[in-house]
């Protein structure tokens, strides 16, 4: 393409942003149209994808096309496999993609749209996308080394061990808040429940299927446990009207606590895991789908948001979680902003399938942006709600009241007009008994979602089906996560402690696989019993502290990916990863200060635990008085070890600078591609 | 016209291709196919349990995220 070409094309993408951006932005008053939304992202992601990330590759990083990749040098066909880039992008989407980027813009909502958007478009081209980018290039320079191995070579010992207490610390805070918001969407709901108990099996269906009549087939066989869960669907609106059915399929909240710890323990230390592996491709098949189909329908339909821009909430007076919008909507909205954890993907399986540097703009860059569209999504279906029914199904009945005459008042005194009978009328239509007081996100985005689907796909006799496909489709991946994550931290536990007792580290060791099964469900398990318990739903203190882990560990990525560049001798460019790194600092240890001391009760942990001291003692408060110390506690350390690593950071960047200190890069030795000969 | 229309059938074409290979690697089809290429088997119940023994310990040491 001519030159003036380029620049009108890329003048009309700016043009058009600007207005987008510039519509979501000032637009007050009157409902916006969602496509505002989609058309501001669209636009943001093209021109941070071909100018922002196209100046980090080139002025830093300096991808080197000729530069073999471990992909190629160490290829061994299994973990080390040169792959097709398109390939590696849809692996590393897939592995980035999980509730994240669903939930936390859906509880960000009662800010208003507008808070969760920008943040949304400008953390992930500034910070998210960045992050993944840079760290997925360091680990390919070092031989597709993790973030813990390339903190403990690049900073010292200490940011190695704090990388590997956070790693820790987040799976396990991150599994208590993902049961927690599995128990809030099925608890109550015998239509749910029975979907979901029918996934096992199902998947041990597919298991026979794969094993012995069509080894391998993981795709058809998938397509064939789609097909039987839709059934289960189907077969579960007759369930929740069978008296004694759906009485087997009723559970209270802290029974299905129960059952999730003991189906995460079982998943973890017994070999049944074998048996619901392929449950974790249906979880994969189901959730590509279905964000694919939400894609689809938002275009289709291009809803009207009804939430306002801003709430009166970003005070941090909000109901579905207390804070005000500074620091709060930043944690509470990470991975479809900046996501610590996506460091950890970056810097495990994909930097070794990758087949040559100049493609880790792509699929480090890129997924993280298609990660991001996720999360517009699903703050569109939160704001297509009326703001009313979006509060009534979020709030805890410890703020709103438990009866549905008082939660509608309550709601409606807010400004945000609501009744019981509009709350009836809605539970009936998605085939609910109620849905007040459902907190944790996910209820409220499959309502959205439903909303969406049945106006695009079906009208609102299918309205009960997207619902619980919806419900299916969150419950269905967020247990895949917990068994899935239950193994990962079990395995690095077991790794750890092999250092103190040579047999503990043996992953094959049956008494070491039952301790640390036994260790890490009994500690995410405290966290969601925690949240159970908890008269506020769980989400307000868990959600946050889980926002704050999984930022500190960007922190700590972030100083990996800062003291590399200067190493690289590209300190004036260092500001690509600095910024983004004290704004993650200004924000996850602001939002540490008010969780741990602030003195709104709803907010602080402390001062809660206080005004829990000063009423009247009995077991229940002794509980959630040590609750609240203990969370305080957790984030304490936290902070303390990010700030070690912060500090161990800056000790080398002006070592380095002032020439006290040698760069010293632990990079793999430079070999030409093999890639680069055979063409010529 | 027609020189279009082959132009647009094979981009199609190539990016069904694609999106069946990135499909087949996220499923671990593909690895699978490495799996029996390797070891010199051909796909059978016996290779199959083989190839998730051999590949199950790595997958679930596997961070998913959030």
């Amino acid at each position: 393409m001519n030159k003036p070409l380029v620049f009108l094309v890329w003048g009309v993408v700016a043009a058009l942003g600007a207005v987008a951006v510039g519509t979501v932005a000032l637009h007050r008053g009157e409902p916006i149209n969602a496509l505002w939304l989609v058309v501001a992202a669209a636009c943001c992601y093209s021109l941070g994808y071909r100018f922002y990330s196209g100046f980090i590759a080139k002025k830093i990083l300096a991808l080197d096309g000729l530069r073999a990749t471990p992909a190629e040098r160490l290829e061994n066909g299994r973990d080390f496999l040169v792959t097709n880039k398109w390939v590696v992008f849809g692996h590393h989407f897939a592995a980035i993609a999980g509730p994240g980027p669903l939930v936390g813009p859906v509880l960000a909502a009662q800010f208003g749209y507008l808070p969760g958007t920008m943040w949304v478009l400008a953390g992930a081209v500034f910070a998210g996308c960045v992050q993944d980018f840079v760290i997925l290039l360091f680990s390919v320079r070092r031989d597709g080394k993790s973030l813990t191995e390339m903190a403990k070579d690049e900073i010292g010992r200490v940011g190695g061990f704090v990388a590997y207490v956070a790693v820790i610390s987040i799976l396990i805070i991150l599994l208590g808040v993902a049961a927690l918001i599995v128990v809030n969407a099925l608890k109550a709901s015998p239509w749910g429940t029975f979907t979901i108990a029918m996934t096992m099996p199902i998947a041990v269906l597919m298991g026979i299927y794969l094993r012995r009549i069509r080894p391998g087939k993981v795709l058809e066989v998938s397509a064939l446990g789609f097909v039987l869960v839709l059934a289960a669907i189907w077969g579960g609106q007759y369930v929740s009207q069978h008296d004694a059915l759906a009485r087997a399929f009723t559970f209270s909240a802290p029974a299905l606590a129960i059952l999730i710890m003991v189906y995460g323990f079982a998943a973890s230390a017994l070999p049944v895991w074998l048996l619901l592996a392929p449950r974790d491709y249906l979880s994969t098949f189901v959730k590509l789908g279905t964000i694919a189909l939400l894609a689809v329908g938002i275009v289709v339909l291009h809803p009207t948001l009804h939430m306002p821009a801003l709430t009166r909430f970003v005070d941090g007076t909000g109901p579905v979680f207390a804070g005000k919008i500074f620091p709060f909507a930043f944690i509470t909205i990470a991975c479809g902003a900046i996501s610590g954890f996506h460091a950890l993907i970056s810097s495990g399986t994909t930097p070794k399938l990758i087949a040559r540097e100049t493609q880790t703009r792509m699929v480090g860059y890129g997924a993280m942006m298609a990660e991001s569209a996720v999360a517009v999504m699903a703050i569109i279906a939160a704001c297509v709600m009326q703001p009313g029914i979006y509060f009534a199904i979020n709030s805890p009945a410890g703020v709103v009241g438990q009866a549905p005459a008082t939660a509608a008042a309550t709601i409606s005194s807010w400004g945000f007009p609501v009744t019981a009978a509009d709350m009836q009328a809605l539970a009936h239509a998605v085939g609910e008994q109620t849905l007040y007081n459902r907190t944790g996100g996910a209820p409220a985005f499959a309502v959205g979602m439903a909303h969406i689907f049945s106006h695009s796909l079906g009208g609102e006799t299918l309205m009960a089906l997207w619902y619980h496909f919806a419900i299916m489709f969150e419950a269905l991946f967020i247990l895949t996560i917990l068994d899935a994550g239950t193994r990962v931290a079990r395995f690095m536990v077991q790794d750890a402690l092999g250092h103190i007792y040579k047999p503990l580290g043996r992953t094959s060791w049956y008494p070491s696989i039952l301790a640390t099964s036994a260790l890490i469900v009994g500690a995410w398990g405290y966290f969601l019993w925690q949240g159970v318990k908890d008269p506020l739903g769980g989400i307000n203190s868990l959600w946050p502290l889980f926002g704050i882990s999984n930022q500190l560990l960007a922190t700590v990525a972030l100083c990996v990916a800062t003291t590399i560049i200067i190493k690289m001798h590209r300190a004036k460019y260092a500001a690509v990863t600095l910024v983004p790194l004290m704004w993650l600092v200004a924000v996850t240890f602001t939002a540490s200060w008010h969780k741990m001391f602030d003195s709104d009760p709803r907010v602080g942990f402390l001062s809660q635990a206080r005004v829990l001291a000063a009423g009247p003692a009995s077991g229940a408060t002794a509980r959630l008085i040590f609750n609240n110390r203990l969370d305080a506690a957790v984030t304490g350390v936290l902070v303390v070890m990010v700030t070690l690593v912060l500090a161990e950071s800056l000790r080398q960047w002006f070592g380095i600078l002032s020439g006290a200190r040698e760069a010293r890069m632990k990079e793999s030795p430079f070999v030409r591609t093999r890639f680069a000969e055979e063409r010529g | 016209m027609k020189r279009l229309f082959n132009h647009v059938l094979t981009a199609a074409k190539n990016a069904c291709g694609i999106l069946l290979a990135t499909l087949r690697e996220i499923f671990d089809e593909a690895a699978y196919a490495r799996f029996l290429n390797r070891a010199g088997m051909v796909s059978s119940s016996e290779s199959y349990a083989a190839f998730r023994q051999e590949f199950e310990e790595a997958k679930m040491r596997r961070p998913k995220c959030c």
